[in-house]
């Protein structure tokens, strides 16, 4: 038998541990994490006979109704309206279905919890990941209508782009691991977040647009940075900027602002804030899930 | 090197009398949950070193799953810790990780990523997993249609082709069939060979005689007993005693027909060796006193007893005519005793059956089954069986050089 492990290496079990062994944890079991993102999604689709397609439909469905009632019932002046609407709600849906997902992953695999060792956070980070593959799939639709309408994507806003994606993922893990691990002592998490992501959802700028909201507290002399408190509309309309391509419809009078016009270094700025806002979430998350987990075998 | 160090393990369970899941009893339960506080382990140390084979004993809560689950890293001790060096395998919960909508490869893969395998790795062995666990037709069928059988096999195929450099084994020897169970313990044998660390829990003292370096004794969370495979099965069978003796004695059975002329009325087990004990070593005196009560005289009667092993077969079977003694009439109280000198068993629980029958017609007049009388012997010294032989080994010493 070939031994190819290092045989050296020491492993500790004890009721408390330090993040960065946390960490390296983590980092000894990506595989896992890969293999139980797949079994995820294996097993969604498993008997379906549309497979991945679904997740295909599912924003192409959402597209075309939001497109009927906003476009043409609405008369929205938003054109391309499908564009727009994508750009804002698949990121979205990634954050609220890793949200969901995640809160459930630790009670729902409790046949693992006191049978198997691993580091237990892997379960609502395999949530996240599922979240992420769809969202990657659902987003080829996204990239489809934008070839179609030939709008092309606002190259100048790639880096504020793809720091907002790091930071919605790292946002989003830091949750699931927080909530996965207060739903082992509070089952009713799970209801409250259903609640608290739909007000979450309306209070994002996703449907409406950052100008509507930012219009008003203008208008009352507030700050527009209090709409920055809700960490995902920065993510959110930066998507927008960069996906949807502009700031701003038409020009003269008639010119309606959308999004922010501060320019890159406004949308890298505030990217940058949340990232860092996100690492250490995660970092807290961790150290929080450390406490929670002695008692997890017993409590669930 | 020591392969597993645990310093000060101690495990504390709640038991909670009123569960509390939901948010809205939390916050009327401001105070917390109503519950009861049981400790598993309690102070716990133990070194394992690298290349040992030990085996744990305790009767069923004495804490030894709930410590080789703190070793595997399952649970997570209340205090203390464990230094683990090397990759564990642990064969605690067979198939666990399993995902019944999975194909039997698919979770081959998970289950081994649990391991912290890799999926580059496991390719490698995929062939000499599936043979092991003899499951090459079935491979590609989700596992819900897999028997009990069939799940175990795979667990155990993956866990043990792994490469572990420590093995952690939780009964789950009991299961399969005697093929899989004698493929295991080659397997196991296999591991020793190469200087693997193995920790074995069981019941079977046999066994851990048979496999282990050294055996452990838990009872209630502490550590009773730690040395030779012999002497901890001795105390843990002290232990086992000291259990059952707080259970309810056997109600002795006295409904059964019988002669109306004679009865039993008692079979006494003695140890005249060591009257205090409740079990013997090899090579003490045993007698077994058969008492009965003639209300009218009975000629030609004779007395039997037969001594089984544990799987119900004789172990030795002799009536008083056989043993030398002709009965006289009987009438009255009487005793007829059965006695050894040297007993020449080894280890194990005996049952003893009883009878009185009429020597002309073969007709039993009255009997014990052996579910009421044992006896049981243990076994102190490094051989193993059931036979105590009065074997020595003796060199011959050889002046003839070896021809090289």
């Amino acid at each position: 038998m070939a031994t190819s492990s290092p045989s050296n290496e020491l492993r500790l079990v004890a009721p408390r541990r330090t993040v960065s062994a946390h960490l390296s944890d983590l980092w000894e079991y990506r595989e896992l994490l890969g293999q139980l993102v797949r079994r995820e999604l294996k097993v969604k689709y498993r008997d379906s006979t549309l497979g991945f397609a679904w997740s295909l439909l599912n924003p192409a469905f959402v597209m075309g109704i939001y497109y009927l009632v906003f476009q043409v019932f609405l008369k929205s002046p938003i054109h391309p309206f499908p564009i727009w609407l994508l750009s804002g709600i698949l990121v979205w849906n990634f954050f609220s279905g890793s949200l969901a997902a995640g809160t459930g992953s630790i009670t729902a695999n409790n046949y693992l919890i006191g049978k198997v060792r691993f580091p237990r956070e892997v379960l609502p980070l395999a949530s996240v990941g599922a979240a992420a593959v769809h969202w990657f799939l659902q987003s080829l639709v996204l990239f489809g209508v934008i070839a179609a309408f030939q709008t092309g994507v606002a190259w100048a806003y790639i880096w504020p782009f793809l720091i907002a994606l790091v930071a919605a993922i790292v946002l989003a893990a830091s949750l699931a691991i927080l909530l996965g691990a207060i739903n082992v002592y509070a089952r009713d998490t799970t209801h409250l977040l259903e609640l608290t992501l739909m007000a979450w959802f309306w209070l994002t700028p996703i449907i409406w647009q950052w100008e509507l909201a930012a219009g008003k507290l203008r208008e009352h002399g507030i700050t527009t940075n209090l709409l920055l408190v809700n960490p995902m509309t920065p993510v959110i309309i930066t998507f927008q900027r960069f996906l949807y391509g502009k700031a701003a419809l038409g020009t003269g009078p008639g010119r309606r602002v959308l999004l922010p016009e501060g320019g890159v270094t406004w949308y890298l700025r505030n990217n940058v804030v949340i990232l860092a806002v996100s690492v250490v979430l995660f970092l807290l998350a961790i150290m929080l899930f450390d406490r929670a987990e002695g008692n997890f075998a017993e409590a669930i | 090197m020591d392969a597993i160090e645990a310093r000060g393990i101690s495990k504390k369970f709640r038991i909670v009398t009123e569960p509390v899941h939901t948010l809205k009893d939390r916050v009327l339960h401001l105070r917390g949950q109503r519950h009861e506080d049981f400790w598993a382990l309690k102070e716990l140390d133990l070194s394992v070193p690298s290349g040992q084979t030990l085996g744990m004993l305790g009767h069923n809560g004495s804490g030894k799953s709930t410590l080789l689950k703190c070793i595997a890293g399952i649970l997570l001790p209340t205090t203390g810790e464990v230094r683990v060096r090397g990759r564990i395998a642990s064969l605690l919960e067979l198939g666990a990780g399993f995902h019944p909508d999975l194909s039997g490869r698919e979770n081959v893969f998970i289950n081994a990523s649990f391991l912290g395998i890799s999926r580059k790795e496991v390719d490698k062995r995929l062939d000499e997993i599936i043979a092991f666990a003899g499951l090459e037709h079935f491979i590609d069928n989700q596992v819900k249609y897999y028997s009990s059988g069939m799940f175990v096999r795979l667990g155990f195929a993956v866990a043990v082709n792994v490469d572990p450099d420590i093995l952690l084994v939780d009964e789950v020897l009991a299961v399969g069939d005697e093929v899989f169970q004698q493929k295991c313990l080659d397997r196991v044998a296999e591991f020793q060979a190469e200087g693997r660390t193995i920790l074995f829990v069981t019941h079977g003292a046999d066994l851990v005689r048979r496999i282990c370096d050294r055996a452990i004794v838990l009872d209630h969370g502490n550590l009773v007993a730690d040395g030779a495979p012999g002497e901890a099965i001795r105390i843990y069978r002290e232990h086992l005693h000291g259990t059952l003796n707080e259970a309810a004695a056997p109600v002795a059975g006295e409904g059964h027909r019988h002669d109306p002329r004679i009865r039993i009325t008692g079979v006494e087990v003695r140890h005249p060796g060591r009257p205090e004990r409740t079990y013997l070593y090899a090579n003490e005196p045993l007698t077994i006193a058969v008492h009965f009560e003639a209300s009218a005289p009975v000629p030609d009667a004779l007395a039997s007893i037969e001594v089984f092993g544990h799987d119900r077969t004789v172990v030795f079977g002799a009536d008083t005519d056989a043993l030398g003694l002709d009965l006289p009439t009987l009438e009255g109280r009487g005793t007829i005793e059965f006695r050894v000198d040297s007993l020449p068993l080894l280890d194990g629980a005996y049952p003893v059956g009883i009878a009185l029958k009429d020597r002309a017609h073969g007709q039993m007049l009255d009997w014990r089954p052996p579910e009421e009388t044992s006896f049981e012997v243990v076994n102190r010294s490094r051989v193993v069986g059931r036979v105590a032989l009065p074997m020595t080994a003796t060199l011959i010493a050889s002046s003839i050089p070896v021809a090289s």
